[in-house]
């Protein structure tokens, strides 16, 4: 029909592979896909159980059994971790390397310095060449951590991989934890009420005591909905199923912006003339506050120095992406939980999870939290406050640090993994594949398809202001990926040869929407226009029960002054000064909400769902077990 | 002539870019054309067509995309028929009057008395368009069967002196009636906005995209009523023409926010009218606009949210656009888009086989397909997508369609 479109050759009888793929035709594609090795390694593993069905409705069993299949590693030219990473290294290679002098001091604990070890080498850049054999090393190590983890957690009777039958000693272990931890609240409240004044004296929002700490994180968070540190957790957890998300800090509330303000640590400026449809979110003057900070580094004692390295990441956009930005936060709140001691006359798990949730706080007054951000915060908290009794600090530690690796890999890297095997199913010969901006899966993807020496061409869109596209243009075309660059304006002219399209998203919410980089709700529409499928490609950690119908309810406000400026124009200075004329406002949204009746297909670790699945992955399959 | 050459350069080097300055300045050069055109004893109205066809084809190609050109060529075509036609029928009007004998135009002038000039015109206006598959057959190949035979009849009948003096009549009243459509093209802007106020009320919230002069007087004449709306500007890449608008808006008081196109799908649930500019509008309703156009239509059809394209007459095109996106388009520079200095190495022509990895698409244009589109306003008011077809029949005859056909898809 159209000449622009070329034509495919007929590969295999015409089965329309959309939504469910049965687990034959998966380990068909995969079979012939994957180079020998990784087939015979598979076959090696052997256990049918632990082949990858790409649907594992029933029945539910534990993520880390279905990841710790080494089929999850692929062995060509694709290069997980870096690609996870995302653009900007995460961190610089000399902060790995601390990780990695940390992990050692820290007790000769083999897990944890083997760990560290995979994941501050992924965070290194190098070339590609160099990184193929750490990566190769890295993917079995990852495994071996988590079968160790697992071992040692199901020896200590209250592991991750709770089984089934473990459900019920778990609930009674729950109802002695119960009993167990009120009894020392009320001690630890005697306690405090003699300690306490002399810690609420200080000025700093961290000091304060953690009940009202509690109350604070939720109120400026946005999306998580942070569980209380003690005693409450159990009743929350009772009544999960029906308690609706905790509403939203509404800035246009100016009560609550008076108190927000007063304990926050940033001052940041509001911004001039701003939007009246987004008074309920907040907007700042950008950059300001930056050298601010800077010279405060030294007197924010409480905020420890990691946290605040990721907050200024975070505030000067350093680190932008879903992934980059949780793993960063990780492993920060990972350092926070190394260097710390438990003061006397508390507890580790009520004293550090306030000391987490300030530095939650700190880091939602740099940036407004995302969804996967705070679903990390919420694993962390939940984690810190199931921690039995009578560990020892040192033991604790390290069970939590092993926590959050076990997080960053099984919820972030291994999960990406398995996304790109689903996705790159759907990768045929002769494919143009649409992109918009630069999500990271949706990278990995293309470079593993590219590996695999699948036959296809990329069509990269992109937008102002950020031009995130032209990095994932830059590395894609040095891996010699065939490229056609253009801008979000122009899709509905190169959408008639485009086959497929792939997005990236921040999070899914509970109705199918999908919350992700402002444009993509755009172009999922004209692909919808155009009958081209749509595959949104998002990490199950990402999902969120809270329903969105449009952008404007909850967003996320950028620095307006970056419309102003056209970058490569120098003659378009048009709206210089534009602060001083109250008749014009600048809106810089960052996120918009694409309709589920847009999104053809959402690729996750768990399968590929209709978007329409997304409640039931949330409330049947396991969002609470990612939690524990 | 020099002008002629000298205006095509400007085409083809895209110095001239604009529907609005592209149309006066082909309307100006196409009267100078008529003006130094040597009228003959006989035909003269055939001669004129042929001169201005003749440098019509040649600017069409000098820019096929500038659509406005074929149209204003087509619209001075058209004058030149109804003119022709209308003098000739007032020249009957005096033969008439002044003898009474003149049996070879008999059969053609029988009602003649009694009819007067305009009703002539009118009449002879319908012969221009044959609707009737009848005319169509009879018509053949020559264009303009009617308005030769007459004029024929007329040198027949009529003195050397006399002629003259009709061909200078013709010229003429030609060169009137270019004047006319050049003041039509200029005063578009007043005829839209006039009817700003019943399309633009209290306190609603209009989008529009990129820059476009027709909007921005549209929106001004609104303000001048005194409603008080509020305006979205999308930016408009590659060019962010926005940016000038919302300047402009602001100058006027209006309250105006800057939006990313990125945005568009976002805010649009927020809108209550969209109204923009277009580039060309196509016999089918259709609209050849800039690009991002379709994106924002499709979303303000997603919102049920009126998408109102106001343009002047001058971009009412006769054309059906076939494959509008690919045939109707432009592609520009890719340093609109990327900074060569950073890409350069991606562009290696010599590094994989002769081709570079890397492709800039960067399309002028975007086609707006007439189920999107709520409603035209012209100059002549409002108009549904389904009935442009006939608005533009009124502005141009069919004879010069065919021709200009060809000469389009000769380059």
């Amino acid at each position: 029909m159209d000449l622009r479109r070329p034509n495919r050759p007929v590969i295999g009888p015409k089965v329309r592979q959309v939504g469910f793929v049965t687990p034959d035709s998966a380990a068909a594609t995969s079979s012939s896909s994957i180079p020998a090795v990784s087939a015979a390694a598979a076959t090696s593993a052997g256990s049918p159980p632990s082949s990858l069905s790409p649907v594992m409705i029933p029945p539910p069993r534990h993520p880390s059994t279905e990841m710790s299949n080494p089929h999850f590693h692929p062995v060509g030219s694709y290069n997980p971790s870096e690609q996870i990473l995302g653009s900007p290294p995460a961190l610089s290679p000399s902060r790995s390397s601390r990780f990695d002098a940390d992990g050692s001091d820290f007790g000769g604990d083999d897990d944890e310095s083997v760990a560290l070890s995979g994941v501050g080498g992924g965070m290194t850049p190098k070339s590609s060449l160099l990184m193929r054999q750490p990566v190769t090393k890295t993917a079995p190590l990852v495994s071996e951590t988590r079968k160790r983890d697992s071992n040692v957690s199901k020896g200590k009777g209250e592991g991750p991989s709770a089984a089934p039958k473990e459900k019920l000693t778990k609930a009674e272990r729950r109802a002695t934890q119960e009993a167990q931890r009120a009894a020392k609240a009320a001690a630890k409240e005697a306690a405090a009420a003699g300690g306490a004044p002399s810690v609420s004296k200080q000025p700093k929002p961290a000091t304060k005591p953690a009940t009202q700490q509690k109350k604070d994180v939720p109120s400026g968070s946005g999306p998580l909905q942070p569980l209380a540190p003690s005693g409450s957790i159990e009743k929350k957890q009772g009544k999960k199923e029906v308690a609706a998300p905790h509403p939203r800090m509404q800035f246009d509330d100016m009560t609550k912006v008076g108190k927000l303000k007063k304990r926050a640590v940033v001052n940041q400026s509001e911004a001039r003339n701003r939007v009246e449809l987004f008074r309920h979110l907040p907007q700042y003057e950008h950059g300001t506050q930056l050298p601010d900070l800077e010279s405060k580094f030294f007197q924010l004692d409480l905020i420890h120095p990691s946290v605040y390295q990721v907050g200024l990441q975070f505030l000067s956009d350093k680190i932008s992406g879903g992934n980059a930005r949780c793993i960063a936060m990780l492993l920060a709140f990972k350092e926070v939980i190394q260097d710390y001691t438990t003061p006397p006359e508390k507890t580790l798990t009520r004293d550090l999870g306030a000391k987490v949730g300030s530095c939650v706080s700190f880091l939602i007054e740099c940036r407004p939290l995302s969804v996967s951000m705070g679903n990390a915060i919420r694993f962390l908290k939940n984690r810190i406050s199931s921690l039995p009794h009578n560990l020892s600090d040192k033991e604790a530690k390290s069970r939590l640090q092993s926590d959050i690796d076990r997080f960053i890999n099984e919820k972030i890297i291994i999960a990406s993994k398995a996304i790109v095997e689903h996705g790159v199913s759907k990768i045929r010969d002769g494919d143009v594949l649409l992109t918009y901006g630069s999500p990271s899966v949706v990278e990995s993807i293309f470079a593993y398809a590219h590996g695999i020496k699948k036959n296809f061409r990329v069509v990269v869109v992109d937008s102002r202001p950020k031009h995130e596209g032209q990095g994932l243009l830059r590395r894609l075309v040095e891996r010699g990926i065939h490229c056609t660059y253009t801008h979000l304006n122009a899709v509905s002219y190169v959408m008639h040869e485009v086959t497929r399209v792939f997005l990236g998203a921040s999070s899914v919410l509970s109705n199918g929407t999908v919350y992700s980089r402002v444009g993509t709700a755009c172009v999922a529409m004209v692909a919808h226009a155009f009958r081209v499928p749509v595959l949104v490609c998002c990490e199950a950690y990402k999902f969120h029960e809270r329903v969105q119908l449009d952008s404007i309810c909850s967003n996320e406000l950028g620095d307006p002054d970056a419309i102003s400026k056209v970058s490569g124009w120098k003659d378009l200075n048009y709206l210089d000064g534009w602060a001083q004329n109250e008749n014009i406002q600048l809106l810089n949204l960052k996120y918009d909400a694409t309709p589920s009746d847009y999104v053809s297909v959402l690729v996750t670790e768990q399968g590929m769902l209709p978007p329409t699945s997304v409640p039931v992955i949330i409330r049947e399959y396991g969002i609470e077990r990612l939690w524990t | 002539m020099p002008d002629v050459s000298d205006f095509i350069l400007k085409l083809q080097r895209r110095r001239i870019e604009g529907s609005h300055a592209t149309a006066r300045q082909t309307a100006e050069l196409l009267r100078s054309v008529v003006s130094q055109t040597r009228m003959p004893y006989t035909n003269q109205a055939a001669s004129l067509l042929d001169a201005v066809r003749a440098v019509g084809e040649q600017l069409i190609a000098a820019n096929p995309v500038e659509l406005a050109v074929g149209n204003i060529v087509r619209r001075v075509l058209h004058i030149i028929r109804e003119e022709d036609l209308s003098s000739s029928a007032v020249s009957f009007e005096g033969l008439m009057i002044s003898e009474k004998s003149d049996d070879e135009d008999d059969a053609d002038q029988k009602g003649g008395p009694v009819l007067s000039a305009a009703a002539v015109a009118a009449a002879a206006r319908s012969t221009l368009r044959p609707r009737s598959l009848q005319t169509l057959l009879e018509d053949g190949p020559l264009p303009a069967a009617p308005s030769k035979s007459s004029s024929a009849g007329d040198s027949e009948g009529k003195s050397k002196s006399d002629k003259s003096a009709v061909g200078k009549r013709l010229k003429h009243s030609v060169i009137e009636a270019i004047n006319l459509l050049i003041e039509e093209i200029d005063d578009c802007y007043e005829d839209i906005s006039e009817q700003a106020v019943e399309h633009i009320h209290q306190n609603e919230v209009i989008l529009t995209l990129g820059r476009s002069k027709t909007v921005k007087e549209f929106l001004y004449a609104a303000k001048q009523k005194n409603r008080s709306f509020r305006v979205f500007v999308a930016e408009g890449a590659p060019r962010y023409q926005g940016h000038v608008l919302a300047k402009e808006l602001i100058q006027k008081g209006l309250e105006t926010t800057v939006i990313t196109d990125s945005a568009i799908f976002a805010m649009i649930s927020r809108v209550n009218m969209v109204i923009v500019g277009a580039h060309a509008i196509m016999a089918n309703g259709g609209v050849i606009a800039p690009v991002g156009m379709n994106m924002l239509a499709l979303a303000a059809q997603r919102h049920a949210v009126p998408f109102v394209v106001v343009a002047g007459s001058h971009k009412l095109c006769p054309l059906y656009p076939h494959n509008p996106e690919v045939l109707l388009n432009e592609l520009k520079s890719p340093s609109d888009l990327i900074d060569f200095g950073e890409f350069s190495d991606c562009m290696d022509f010599g590094a994989h086989g002769g081709a570079p990895l890397m492709h800039v698409v960067n399309p002028t244009f975007d086609y707006v397909p007439p189920n999107l589109v709520s409603l035209f306003i012209t100059d002549t008011g409002g108009h549904n997508a389904a009935h442009m077809y006939k608005l533009i029949a009124d502005y141009y005859s069919a004879d010069d369609l065919v021709i200009k056909r060809k000469s389009t898809s000769s380059n």
